[in-house]
């Protein structure tokens, strides 16, 4: 069943136009940067991006901070909201249930297939941004955002950890869109309502009057992957980060099990 | 037990007993003991919104019972559905696919998904359902170029992958010309004489009579009537009889006329052959003769009501109503 869904994924042409496009953003950023040598100043604009110019391995670590707040959840939320309630609106849930697949490998095989797809989606930006940087801006050593270089199997082992990190918080967002996928036979509505959280989570962060709820958020600690990319790498968010999603995965995928293995299917 | 049950010629394949489903305030189905026997062409009648779709979602594990139990191949659904449904084929409510991918693309992946299809007969086995549904040609099309008839074709090959043992059908025919629903009835006979047990829920009461040895009618989430077709189109004790000499016939059998229309006499008795050569005897030509059955129809429509989708003003204050409606997909 895994197969299955595996299969379906890549033979989606949606999977493949939106990965396209995940890799096109951080490009276009690059080429703009590498015409006119006009940087964001350290501190305004996308994390890392400051110092990319005299530094084109750290792109990839900027690229995935070009997508992170929007383009990427986006997509994963679409994929993920997708997953049950596009089968229930074609109407193929029906005929996958009757099969019989038992509904927990169903929904086993939906995540282990959204998983997938942020990973295709993190690794074709990180790559696509490591072969873009070193081309556009040199491949001079890295220098890490503390200031002292790094040389590159290091500045490698911390852009992987990078690119898990930011997975890590995309099992985020897909839980909530596969939760509310469970809930109705709208993918729209799953992708949308997902969306929702995470835009109400990242206003909530901006504001200091919530400063209370702050820790909590879920998109709390998405940047913090930057701390990868400091001497020392400055474990103490990033591990907040990785238990605060933990919590939000455990909790939503409990409900979603919850939710879809009692549910009467009408679709 | 089961393995006895299975085999014996008049065993159960699919039984409820009690079997209830209700949707917040509204009783879609109400305490159903369906009984379809092995070797059976079933036909599961009802209006629309009579609870016939729910029924066999329930009996396909997709909608949970609120109350009763329900038996398919020997094994209690949903609590055994691996095993009760790996040798069930199934068209619930339309057929559905993967519109950007081909029929063998979607048979094969439905195939994989489950218990019981082996990948090495499965080319074999999607090649030999296309071409029992006459899809034999279709070659590598995405589905959603496909007509509503060639769609309902792709979903009867899917429910016939794995030979099963019994096909649960909803409205089989839907989106086919005469041609085409002429080919299913045959080809869903030609099945069932070869051993499988059809079971099929339809409106469609010309195509249920032609083709159904047994059935059960539902009405309002009842089963109202179940029982072989010849025993409900059972003849009933009058005989019709079309005749140029009406006014004499009349006055010839003296009272046993019990209806007249134009030229047909409806006669109360059991004898068409004696009835005959009385009025043949007594100078009345007789152009047509014979027992009056009953159509199915007249069967339908004396044990049900109006379908849930009529809404009209005498069914407001009407305590009970039938299912939802859901949008045909």
């Amino acid at each position: 069943m895994i197969g299955v869904e595996l299969i379906k994924l890549l033979r989606r042409p949606r999977t493949w136009v939106s990965v396209l496009l995940l890799v096109a953003l951080p490009t276009i950023v690059a080429v703009f940067l590498a015409l006119t040598e006009i940087g964001p100043r350290p501190g305004e604009g996308p994390a890392l991006l400051s110092a990319v110019l005299s530094n084109g391995q750290l792109f990839p670590a900027a690229a995935l901070a070009i997508v992170l707040p929007l383009f990427l959840p986006v997509a994963v939320a679409v994929v993920a909201g997708d997953s049950i309630a596009g089968e229930a609106s074609a109407g193929t849930l029906r005929y996958l249930l009757a099969r019989p697949v038992g509904r927990t490998r169903l929904v086993v095989a939906k995540l282990v297939a959204v998983i997938a797809f942020i990973l295709i989606a993190v690794v074709a930006v990180a790559l696509s941004a490591y072969v873009v940087g070193t081309n556009l801006f040199g491949s001079e050593p890295l220098t890490s955002v503390s200031g002292r270089s790094v040389n590159t199997a290091d500045a490698t082992r911390r852009t992987v950890y990078a690119v898990l990190y930011i997975g890590w918080s995309m099992l985020g967002v897909a839980a909530v869109a596969l939760f509310l996928s469970t809930l109705t036979d709208s993918s729209l509505g799953a992708a949308l309502g997902a969306l929702s959280v995470l835009v109400t989570s990242q206003v909530l962060v901006a504001l200091d009057a919530a400063a209370a709820v702050r820790p909590y958020l879920p998109t709390r600690y998405w940047l913090a992957f930057v701390d990868f990319f400091r001497d020392p790498i400055l474990w103490r968010d990033i591990e907040r980060g990785i238990a605060l999603q933990a919590v939000y995965v455990g909790v939503l995928l409990a409900m979603t099990w919850a939710n879809f293995t009692t549910k009467d299917i009408t679709s | 037990m089961t393995a006895t049950a299975a085999s014996s010629p008049a065993s159960s394949v699919v039984t409820t007993h009690g079997l209830t489903k209700r949707f917040g305030q509204v009783l879609a189905v109400d305490d159903i003991d369906l009984d379809v026997r092995a070797g059976d062409r079933y036909g599961f009648l009802g209006p629309n919104g009579s609870g016939k779709t729910t029924t066999l979602r329930m009996i396909l594990g997709l909608v949970h019972a609120t109350r009763g139990h329900i038996e398919v191949l020997g094994q209690p659904v949903p609590r055994r559905s691996k095993a009760a449904l790996a040798d069930v084929g199934a068209l619930v409510e339309g057929p559905a696919a993967y519109g950007h991918l081909s029929a063998r693309a979607n048979l094969s992946l439905m195939d994989a998904a489950g218990p019981g299809g082996g990948l090495r007969t499965r080319r074999r086995r999607i090649d030999a359902a296309l071409e029992q549904v006459g899809l034999a040609g279709v070659g590598r099309r995405p589905v959603k170029q496909y007509s509503l008839g060639m769609r309902q074709r792709l979903g009867l090959a899917g429910a016939l992958l794995r030979t099963p043992r019994l096909l649960i059908l909803d409205e089989p025919t839907n989106g086919l010309d005469p041609q085409g629903i002429r080919e299913v009835r045959d080809l869903l006979i030609e099945l069932n004489q070869a051993g499988t047990t059809v079971f099929l829920s339809s409106h469609l009461l010309a195509e249920v009579e032609q083709l159904c040895t047994r059935v059960g009618i539902v009405d309002r989430g009842r089963l109202v009537r179940q029982g072989h077709l010849a025993e409900l189109r059972a003849p009933t004790g009058r005989v019709a009889v079309r005749t140029p000499d009406a006014g004499r016939a009349v006055a010839l059998l003296d009272g046993r006329v019990e209806d007249r229309l134009d030229d047909l006499l409806l006669v109360r008795t059991d004898d068409a052959a004696a009835l005959n050569a009385a009025l043949v005897g007594g100078g009345v030509r007789v152009v047509e003769i014979g027992p009056e059955r009953r159509t199915l129809e007249d069967v339908v429509l004396e044990v049900t009501s109006a379908g849930s989708d009529r809404i009209g003003s005498d069914r407001i204050g009407s305590d009970r109503i039938g299912a939802p409606q859901r949008s045909p997909r």
